[in-house]
């Protein structure tokens, strides 16, 4: 089975986020592969391992995203490729990602291609199903779990807290959700065998894209910082008068109830 | 310029979800002294025209076929770009909910558009219309435009006032017939895990307990305290790791985000994963032991002390000053 897996480099979930000059500081933060897209990679992994064929991750970034797909290269992953935009494009969003992984894929015949249900960065979680879209398949978001046979899937999937159980049919692509399994951390042995596996770098020419045609089709004006909260108040005396006076603010200063 | 705004209504189990009408409210935001018109997908939906025009929406468009009894995105995905074709809009809203995660990238892709999604406000109207967004689990905000072509939008429920409902306010009501074939999704089934009644992602009152109720039976007094606030339950990843709860329930990076007017952490330390998926909630309640507990750097009010003496307490108090 021909299996691709769309992943993100993401900050790590504990960083804190600073902003000078209208841009999100990356100096010094951690960086990871976006959780959900570690769902996507792990079931990729053990759905080659139980149909046999080839995981290849795919990313599109900068030169510093090859530190991600060496880890998914790690946990398992057979190949990697990084569509390197960093010289080409200044601006991308939704719209732009979608096109230049769809151009990278529509050759390669992909039976299955997963990725992360959303990333914790930007959180549009458009891209798996505009890729879907793009090389005419058909997609599932968040799902839960995740069975073939021969051609067919079966396939439960997250919906606000309730689970569907639905059939499709491959090629298809699907966005993984909490649950879907438990990632594995790289083994030591699949550092070192990471070292001498594939990781293949394009650029925009190498796939006959012009940048006008993948041009963001939106544009931030501006990223700030939620007000900083002021501390609020933690209530004193006992504990019965603590709690009428509780509901009283909720409903005379807070007017929430 | 007048535009035309076309907002997509969706309903759970026959009713309109509020969302659905905070849309409205959006979309008239939008459209200045433009026309909003209301989309309804279904297999009968029909008589849930009125209260979309109710909430503002100048006229409704339906489209009913058997196959659109249950949501898949290829069924509502051909019958929206009927619509579209029909209607020429200028922008489209959807709420931000399972089903608009969903199809609005498809739609997006088939009209070769920009979408902003997860969209918590609007600044200006018609053109100048400015969306802001959380990025970074709501660690910062971004405002974010269409450089050109359709305005495409997602809002988060909750976020943005519906309009006053009016009853006497009257619309158009029409239907568009629509071939529905090649469905790839066959639905077989839909199990229903999330808590009776009250939607976690819409919910007004949100009640979350994390490591601090200790056991699946430790989460009865925080449903007590939900069922009188008319709240629902929400969990922070600690309680859910430890089995307390399905992982329906988590709130934070991974999990729910939730924006309700009151949330109330019981038991919850605070890690900045959890704070992720509520800290832009209206009011903020901690109680925990911990003075110490991060949480309590969140929130509006706090209480030190046992959930478990505190939460039965609250309930009773809300009790009576309901009665009265």
């Amino acid at each position: 089975m021909n299996i691709y897996v769309l992943v993100k480099r993401t900050f790590d979930t504990e960083e804190k986020i600073v902003v000078s000059g209208g841009k999100i500081q990356e100096d010094g933060a951690e960086f990871i592969i976006n959780p959900y897209d570690e769902y996507a990679i792990e079931e990729a992994i053990q759905v080659r391992d139980a149909h046999g064929g080839e995981v290849t991750v795919l990313t599109i970034g900068g030169e510093e995203a090859e530190k991600q797909l060496r880890t998914a290269l790690a946990m398992g992953a057979d190949k990697a490729v990084l569509i390197n935009t960093e010289d080409d494009l200044d601006e991308m969003d939704q719209f732009t990602a979608a096109q230049i992984l769809a151009d990278y894929l529509k050759d390669k015949n992909p039976d299955l291609i997963l990725a992360g249900n959303v990333a914790i960065d930007g959180g549009s979680g458009q891209v798996g199903p505009r890729v879907a879209d793009l090389l005419d398949i058909n997609y599932v978001t968040t799902i839960t779990k995740l069975e073939i046979n021969g051609s067919q899937v079966s396939i439960v999937r997250d919906v606000e807290g309730d689970s569907e159980v639905l059939e499709t049919s491959l090629p298809l692509l699907v966005t993984a959700q909490q649950g879907l399994n438990e990632p594995r951390y790289p083994s030591l042995p699949g550092i070192m065998k990471a070292k001498k596996k594939p990781l293949a770098e394009v650029e925009l020419d190498d796939l006959d894209i012009d940048e006008d045609d993948v041009e963001a089709k939106t544009e931030t004006i501006e990223i700030y910082l939620p007000p900083k909260k002021e501390a609020g108040r933690v209530l004193q005396g006992d504990l019965s008068n603590q709690v009428e006076e509780l509901v009283q603010l909720l409903r005379t200063e807070a007017k929430v109830i | 310029m007048t535009k035309k705004v076309i907002v997509l209504g969706e309903a759970r189990e026959g009713t309109l979800r509020n969302v659905s009408f905070e849309a409205i409210a959006a979309a008239k935001n939008i459209a200045g002294s433009g026309e909003v018109v209301a989309v309804l997908i279904g297999d009968s939906v029909q008589s849930l025209g009125n209260e979309m025009v109710h909430y503002g929406a100048d006229r409704v468009v339906t489209v009913e076929h058997p196959h659109l009894k249950s949501y898949t995105s290829d069924g509502f995905s051909q019958a929206f770009m009927a619509v579209i074709e029909n209607e020429s809009p200028d922008a489209l809203v959807f709420g931000h909910t399972a089903l608009g995660k969903d199809l609005s990238p498809k739609i997006a892709s088939k009209l070769q558009s920009g979408l902003i999604s997860d969209v918590t406000d609007i600044e200006g109207e018609g053109d100048g219309a400015v969306f802001v967004r959380p990025i970074f689990s709501g660690k910062a905000f971004e405002k974010v435009k269409i450089k050109d072509g359709i305005v495409f939008v997602t809002i988060r429920p909750n976020n943005i006032a519906p309009l006053e409902i009016d009853t006497t306010r009257s619309g158009d009501i029409s239907s568009v017939a629509v071939e529905i074939t090649n469905l790839r999704t066959i639905i077989k089934e839909v199990v229903r895990k999330s808590s009776e009644g009250v939607d976690l992602s819409e919910a007004k009152v949100v009640i979350a307990g994390g490591r601090g109720v200790k056991s699946e039976d430790g989460f009865n007094p925080l449903k007590e305290l939900a069922n009188v606030l008319g709240g629902a339950v929400g969990a922070s990843r600690g309680a859910c790791d430890a089995d307390y709860c399905d992982y329906s329930l988590q709130i934070g990076q991974t999990g729910k985000v939730v924006t309700p007017d009151l949330y109330i952490a019981a038991g919850i330390s605070g890690a900045i994963q959890h704070l992720a998926g509520m800290s832009n909630s209206k009011i903020i309640v901690a109680i925990n032991k911990d003075p110490e507990a991060n949480i309590f750097k969140v929130a509006d009010y706090g209480i030190v002390g046992d959930l478990f003496e505190v939460i039965p307490m609250l309930t009773e108090e809300f009790k009576k000053v309901k009665v009265n």
